[in-house]
């Protein structure tokens, strides 16, 4: 494939073998990338994507960022929500004592600050916050409390490494990278509390996507 | 099932007595390693040569094995980092990974140290033989990374650790692990490849699970930030560290 660059935007909607030449090109970007590395072809390939998204040039491609941001956000806001109603309400319908009492105390006192922290960053990338959903945890005692707050908070780090790479904002990256270092801190602590490895994955947690994510977290909304 | 909500004391063989090992006056040499970390590697090409295709493709695939298991494959690195030099985009993150190289070096022969000292036994000296393990594919992963990117991965530096009782370890080790994910989350928003971002969430996740581990141990905060971890610049972990270089 050759390193040709799209230089005249009027052949976007030319054919090319039955494929618009914005998807043909960002084939050959991806054909590329793979001999010349991601780096070389990141900003090339984000410029493919919006030409073929909507034939426009890179005038509102900010926007696009943006929102695109904002729709990772909103992902993990619907999970932090998730959190948030898990330690603050669940938890007390449970009935918890000693330290999986203090731990849902002060995690759920953090996931709600994380609740607040993503959607003001939501709407100050333009985009609209999801409204909290209705959950439902199939937990009645501590130990199965405490197992699902393991999944919960497991999910919740794998979603955050496995999303945020494709954050384009830097500034938001970094406050994804703030959160998810929580989670991981809750994980590890639950875990330990109930006599497992704190370290589930080993050395490297596993980025999780988002179909992996939602056939753990979907279950537990209801609307 | 019996509920650890702490270790068991009898797991602490309380040694107390002398340091094992003095802290010396800090020598020229560690200044080398700072300087090292921070340079431009400017004696490398600024552009990508192309060897048959096999350069970054098996990098990214490399980082991602890295990412989803303990094992990486050297083979793998030697056949791509033969034909892969450094961009200038690569250069940034090279700096990069030899930081976080130097830093993993360094926790690793900490938990050499400790485990040598048999200060721990049962379940919290299974989890710091865990731990120590994971340190030890960090670097594996990351030297691995930096050549594939075709940079030299940093010297390993002599560290030397204040070893006296097994709670003065608890309590340094939470201190050391605390420093390393603030360290990673510090750099998240300069690393420029994707896959090498990637690569550091899935560690830095890792340090964060170590350092409240040992909190729950010596009865210090999980979240010592509170809700929101806060990174550290290069500049303080590594003057932070200076103490540990021999």
């Amino acid at each position: 494939m050759s390193d040709e660059r799209l230089v005249n935007p009027e052949l976007t909607a030319c054919e090319v073998h039955g494929m618009s030449r914005a998807s043909f090109l960002l084939r050959g970007a991806m054909a590329t990338g793979a001999v010349y590395g991601v780096a070389a072809v990141g900003p090339y390939v984000s410029s493919a994507l919006a030409q073929s998204s909507s034939g426009g040039t890179g005038s509102n491609s900010a926007a696009r960022m943006n929102a695109s941001d904002a729709e990772i956000l909103n992902f993990a806001l619907t999970l932090e929500y998730l959190e948030s109603d898990f330690y603050n309400v669940k938890a007390k319908q449970v009935g918890l004592s000693g330290q999986a009492k203090s731990y849902a105390k002060l995690f759920g006192e953090e996931e709600s600050q994380h609740v607040e922290a993503l959607t003001a960053a939501i709407k100050q990338l333009g985009g609209k916050p999801v409204a909290k959903p209705t959950f439902v945890f199939p937990a009645n005692n501590e130990q199965t409390f405490l197992a699902l707050a393991s999944v919960l908070e497991n999910t919740g780090v794998g979603a955050y490494n496995g999303a945020a790479p494709s954050l384009h904002s830097k500034q938001v990256l970094a406050e994804a990278g703030e959160i998810v270092q929580i989670e991981a801190r809750h994980a590890a602590a639950i875990e330990l509390l109930l006599g497992h490895t704190p370290t589930p994955n080993g050395g490297f947690d596993v980025p999780l996507t988002k179909a992996q994510v939602l056939a753990k977290a979907g279950p537990l909304i209801k609307a | 099932m019996p509920r650890d909500t702490e270790m068991q004391r009898s797991e602490f063989r309380q040694t107390e007595g002398p340091a094992r090992r003095p802290v010396e006056e800090q020598s020229p040499r560690s200044m080398g390693i700072v300087e090292r970390l921070t340079r431009d590697d400017s004696d490398r090409k600024r552009f990508l040569k192309v060897v048959g295709g096999t350069g970054a493709a098996s990098f990214g695939a490399f980082v991602l094995a890295a990412c989803g298991s303990g094992s990486t494959s050297s083979t793998a690195t030697k056949a791509a980092a033969s034909g892969v030099t450094t961009t200038s985009a690569n250069t940034g993150d090279v700096a990069i990974l030899n930081y976080a190289l130097t830093l993993e070096y360094l926790e690793t022969e900490f938990y050499a140290e400790v485990i040598a000292a048999k200060l721990f036994s049962g379940k919290v000296g299974a989890l710091v033989k865990s731990f120590g393990v994971q340190e030890a594919a960090h670097v594996v992963a990351i030297k691995g990374a930096v050549e594939k990117l075709g940079g030299t991965p940093v010297v390993k530096p002599e560290g030397k650790f204040p070893i006296t009782s097994a709670n003065q370890v608890a309590q340094l080790a939470y201190t050391v692990e605390n420093l390393g994910a603030a360290a990673y989350l510090g750099q998240a928003a300069n690393i420029q490849s994707p896959e090498v971002l990637a690569s550091a969430l899935a560690i830095h996740s890792v340090e964060a699970r170590h350092a409240a581990s040992f909190g729950t141990l010596v009865k210090k905060p999980i979240t010592p930030d509170g809700a929101f971890a806060k990174p550290a610049d290069m500049t303080t972990v590594l003057a932070a560290v200076k103490p540990f270089l021999a």
